[in-house]
């Protein structure tokens, strides 16, 4: 009996702590509560009519039968976001009630051998495809393309110049004035950057990074890790210039440094070592996008933005300042005090934030479209701006655009 | 990656640029002075001047070998300009690009004209926008310093903190991804004061403290609670209960055997009178464990069984050569579970002794090999529940009273004694595959002798040659104890051990 009296406030002290157990595990991922984090997972389907021309496959298909590696480099966004729309119930075949207008326009798709996309022909490209569909339907003119929204996903958007210097002197190309883009650059107060424009991240293979998942048991043991180029020799061999000098400024500071894993070597490891590291770091480079922010999102290594006014992918979804660490380029030379000076509950819910599947979703093109992946966010930001102003609508002899600005190579037919 | 490969576009456009740079240099030039005089341009005197002036520039570029043209539209328009100095090189920014809309040819001269207008609206709009302050970007194209602190090295006190900090996030991994809710640890170890002991325990103390559970162990010791172990539990850091076993240790290894296992029941005893919760294993103090393996133990819901390594060569030269048929299978040395291809148990993996039975150990210390028992008892654990008293809810009833095991003079020989059904024991370590700890026997002679507590003190009576001595002496004796001081031991004493040289034993003075 004496016995007995003990057992059963043992037994629940053991199911109180069960309790506890269990809740404590299951918050391992933190979901960004309030009005970001829900926003992540809003479904777009019967909140826009998105309509897709028709343009002559001289316009896309054709563009990626001549260089399927179109498929896999990092712009790769536009030709997916086109397969996802053909297919998506968000699509609709009667303009009349379509809310946003989608032109298939692969303009990243003419590569160097190396693989790099030459950006000369890309403004003659769009032109060429706006103005056949301006002639063929009449919903460009009715809005002067208002409504109508173009995937960019070069260096400088729509600038189309991969040469910052020559991409501000261009600017965004005339024709897509009122035009809403989704690119990848973002710049805050930068020519390149419209008002309104929708920022994604750049494409990266979601099945070449599953294949290289680890177990998450994995102690992470790696402080601070980057592996790519410090100084561009080729095209910058003083430096200073290339990433502003700040990547150069990385390594010469912290090359000695035993937490920093930093070099230029191009591992087979590269996304398993990421797993295994604490910050990831993400310097600009000769943009201020790369897709290290889209691995270390994946793969749970905190991002250390390094890009001064950078404009960060779905920000009005993902809240940034919660989840990465910003470091201004004048910094950098401090980073190392910078990083350990975070306090730890920081990091661990800095951490926490990226666990959470729906932030790794949210950053991924995958195919066959997943809910709550980039496409759906894409999506949502364009259903947020709707509906459209009344204003877009021109009334009859009301023009603004003008056909025949810009450089004069442009102008020539493609 | 990509960048990297800019250079082959690059070059091809550096290659335009630095054609046109020329003109380009050339064209500025003449905004400036055609602000201060305009419609001169159509006077055949202005357009020998304008070629001079546009030669000028060039030369000035060549010379430069950069567009010094932003430099003048900096020098004239703008009032910020940021310096920096590095190492190598003095550089100096430029402001907004914006502000520079050039690139025209020379040769017509209209388009210089209506060039200029947009130009000077431009200069006024980047003004208007320099004025703003907080909306203009500080970002600014063009040439930046590379920024060195003065001491680029780590500061130890960070260093320290990022090591804090992967410690901090590697116990969280463990907390999300690791074992849920992981019980404490309960292990039992047979021990004796012995000169190996402070071998043995001293590896195991230090994996029981690196073992992240919670652990109670339990010392059971032969021939009663002695200062020389006690002295190295005290300093163990480790949660310990020290009982006292009233047997001496036997000096034959099949007699040891059998003290041992009882000494382990007298542990399991103990627990089931405490009521001890956790996980039971058994580690003998010679036995090394790897940390997997109590991660792996995690697992047992009730009894469970890993594969333990057997290391019964103690290197003596006397191994039997392999027959033809071990060599093609060579003799796995574990002993453990066996599975069928479904996961399920099915047998047991004993170690094959027989190869070693003729030249066995049978006294400790004895340089043959030592052979272990048919199952060890540290390739078992189980769940405390098991031995409880009271029926625990969910006890299997294939587990037999302890109380009943042994009251009736029999010897135990394994833990499957414990149980009435071994199929029901649960293989673990991907069932057996993995072998996480490993059995050896090294002893000494039960008549061995070691510094109590391994400390030497009072300093020794036994003086040890050293190898190159001055004395002469030791040539005359072969063998026998030598009197001569270490040098190590020079002491006040040494004048008298000098005199002591003199009267060497074994010769009468």
């Amino acid at each position: 009996m004496g016995v007995k009296s003990w057992i059963l406030p043992l037994l629940l002290l053991q199911i109180l702590f069960g309790k506890f157990g269990i809740a404590e595990l299951d918050q391992h991922t933190e979901r960004i509560s309030g009005s970001a984090g829900d926003v992540l997972e809003d479904d777009p389907v019967g909140r826009l009519k998105v309509f897709v021309y028709e343009l002559p496959l001289k316009y896309n298909k054709k563009i990626v039968g001549r260089d399927p590696r179109c498929l896999n480099h990092m712009f790769a966004a536009e030709i997916f976001m086109h397969r996802f729309l053909l297919t998506s119930p968000v699509r609709t075949l009667n303009p009349e009630e379509a809310d946003w207008f989608y032109t298939p326009v692969y303009t990243t798709c003419d590569l160097t051998p190396n693989g790099l996309p030459l950006p000369f022909k890309s403004p003659r490209v769009m032109r060429s495809a706006i103005q056949f569909i301006s002639t063929n339907w009449p919903y460009w003119n009715r809005t002067e393309g208002a409504d109508h929204f173009f995937l960019v996903p070069h260096d400088f958007g729509a600038c189309f110049h991969y040469q910052e210097e020559k991409a501000i002197q261009r600017g965004i190309l005339p024709l897509l004035k009122k035009a809403t883009l989704v690119q990848t650059f973002g710049q805050e107060n930068h020519v390149c950057l419209k008002e309104g424009s929708i920022i994604i991240p750049p494409y990266a293979p979601p099945q070449k990074m599953q294949a290289h998942m680890i177990t998450p048991d994995t102690p992470r043991s790696i402080f601070v890790y980057f592996r790519g180029l410090f100084y561009d020799v080729g095209n910058d061999p003083e430096g200073g210039y290339y990433a502003r000098g700040a990547r150069a400024s990385l390594w010469e500071n912290f090359k000695n440094n035993p937490l920093f894993d930093i070099s230029t070597e191009h591992p087979t490891t590269y996304y398993e070592d990421m797993q295994r590291a604490v910050f990831c770091l993400c310097p600009l480079g000769w943009a201020p996008w790369s897709p290290r922010l889209v691995e270390g999102v994946v793969f749970g290594c905190i991002p250390v933005i390094i890009a001064d006014d950078i404009v960060l992918p779905f920000a009005d979804a993902i809240p940034w300042e919660e989840i990465g660490v910003f470091v201004a380029e004048k910094d950098v030379p401090n980073l190392d005090t910078i990083l350990t000076n975070i306090p730890i509950d920081v990091i661990l819910r800095k951490q926490r934030l990226l666990a959470n599947p729906s932030m790794k979703q949210a950053m991924l093109f995958p195919q066959p479209a997943q809910p709550g992946d980039a496409f759906h966010q894409i999506l949502n930001g364009l259903a947020r701006k709707l509906p459209h102003d009344k204003s877009i609508y021109l009334k009859p002899g009301e023009r603004t655009l003008n056909w025949t600005a810009g450089p004069k190579g442009d102008l020539k037919p493609w | 990656m990509f960048h990297s490969n800019h250079g082959t576009r690059r070059s091809a456009a550096a290659v335009r640029s630095s054609t046109s740079g020329g003109l380009e240099g050339g064209g500025v030039g003449s905004p400036a002075a055609s602000s201060a005089s305009e419609g001169s341009s159509f006077r055949p005197s202005a357009s020998t001047f304008w070629l001079l002036l546009h030669g000028l520039c060039c030369l000035i570029s060549l010379f430069l070998g950069f567009r010094f043209s932003r430099l003048i539209f900096v020098l004239l328009f703008s009032n910020t300009i940021y310096t920096y100095t590095t190492t190598t090189t003095t550089t100096i920014t430029s402001t907004r690009t914006e502000t520079l809309t050039v690139s025209f040819p020379l040769t017509h001269t209209p388009p210089i004209e209506t060039a200029v207008k947009p130009n000077n609206s431009a200069i006024e709009l980047s003004d208007k926008m320099l004025n703003q302050g907080s909306s203009h970007s500080q970002v600014v194209v063009g040439r930046h310093g590379i920024r060195i602190r003065p001491w680029p090295h780590p500061d130890p006190t960070e260093v320290m903190r990022a090591h804090q900090i992967i410690v901090r996030v590697q116990q969280e991994q463990r907390k999300w991804y690791g074992v849920k809710s992981p019980r404490p640890l309960i292990v039992i170890t047979p021990t004796y004061a012995r000169t190996f002991q402070a071998l043995h325990l001293t590896g195991l103390i230090h994996c029981l403290r690196n073992v992240p559970y919670p652990v109670t162990w339990i010392v059971v010791e032969a021939g009663g609670v002695t200062n020389e172990t006690a002295s190295l539990l005290a300093r163990s850091r480790v949660q310990f209960l020290h009982i006292p076993f009233h047997e001496k240790m036997p000096v034959e290894w099949a007699e040891r055997h059998l003290t041992e296992n009882r000494m382990r029941l007298l542990g399991l005893r103990v627990i089931r009178e405490r009521n001890m919760d956790g996980i039971v294993l058994f580690a003998d103090d010679s036995n090394v464990h790897s940390l997997d393996l109590f991660d792996e133990i995690q697992k047992v819901q009730w009894m469970g069984s890993v594969s333990v390594g057997i290391l019964a060569h103690s290197g003596g030269p006397d191994r039997t050569l392999l027959t033809e048929d071990e060599k093609l299978n060579p003799p796995i040395p574990v002993q453990g579970p066996a599975c069928n291809s479904s996961g399920h148990l099915i047998g047991w993996h004993t170690f094959n002794s027989i190869p070693y039975s003729e030249k066995s150990a049978t006294f400790v210390g004895e340089s043959a090999t030592v052979l272990p028992g048919k199952m060890e008892w540290s390739g078992f654990v189980f769940n405390a529940r098991m031995i409880w008293k009271e029926a625990e809810e969910g006890r299997p009833e294939w587990v037999k009273d302890l109380d009943k095991i042994g009251e009736n003079g029999e010897e135990i020989e394994s833990p499957l004694a414990l149980v009435n059904d071994a199929s029901f024991v649960e293989p673990l370590g991907d069932c057996g595959k993995k072998v996480m700890l490993w059995w050896m026997r090294v002893e000494a002679r039960a008549d061995s002798k070691f510094p109590p507590g391994w400390i030497i003190d009072p300093p020794l009576e036994i003086v040890v040659p050293s190898k190159r001595t001055p004395w002469q002496e030791s040539d005359d004796l072969a063998g026998g104890k030598l009197e001569q001081d270490d040098r190590r031991f020079t002491r006040p004493k040494s004048r008298s051990s000098s005199k002591r040289k003199n009267t060497l034993p074994g010769q009468d003075n």
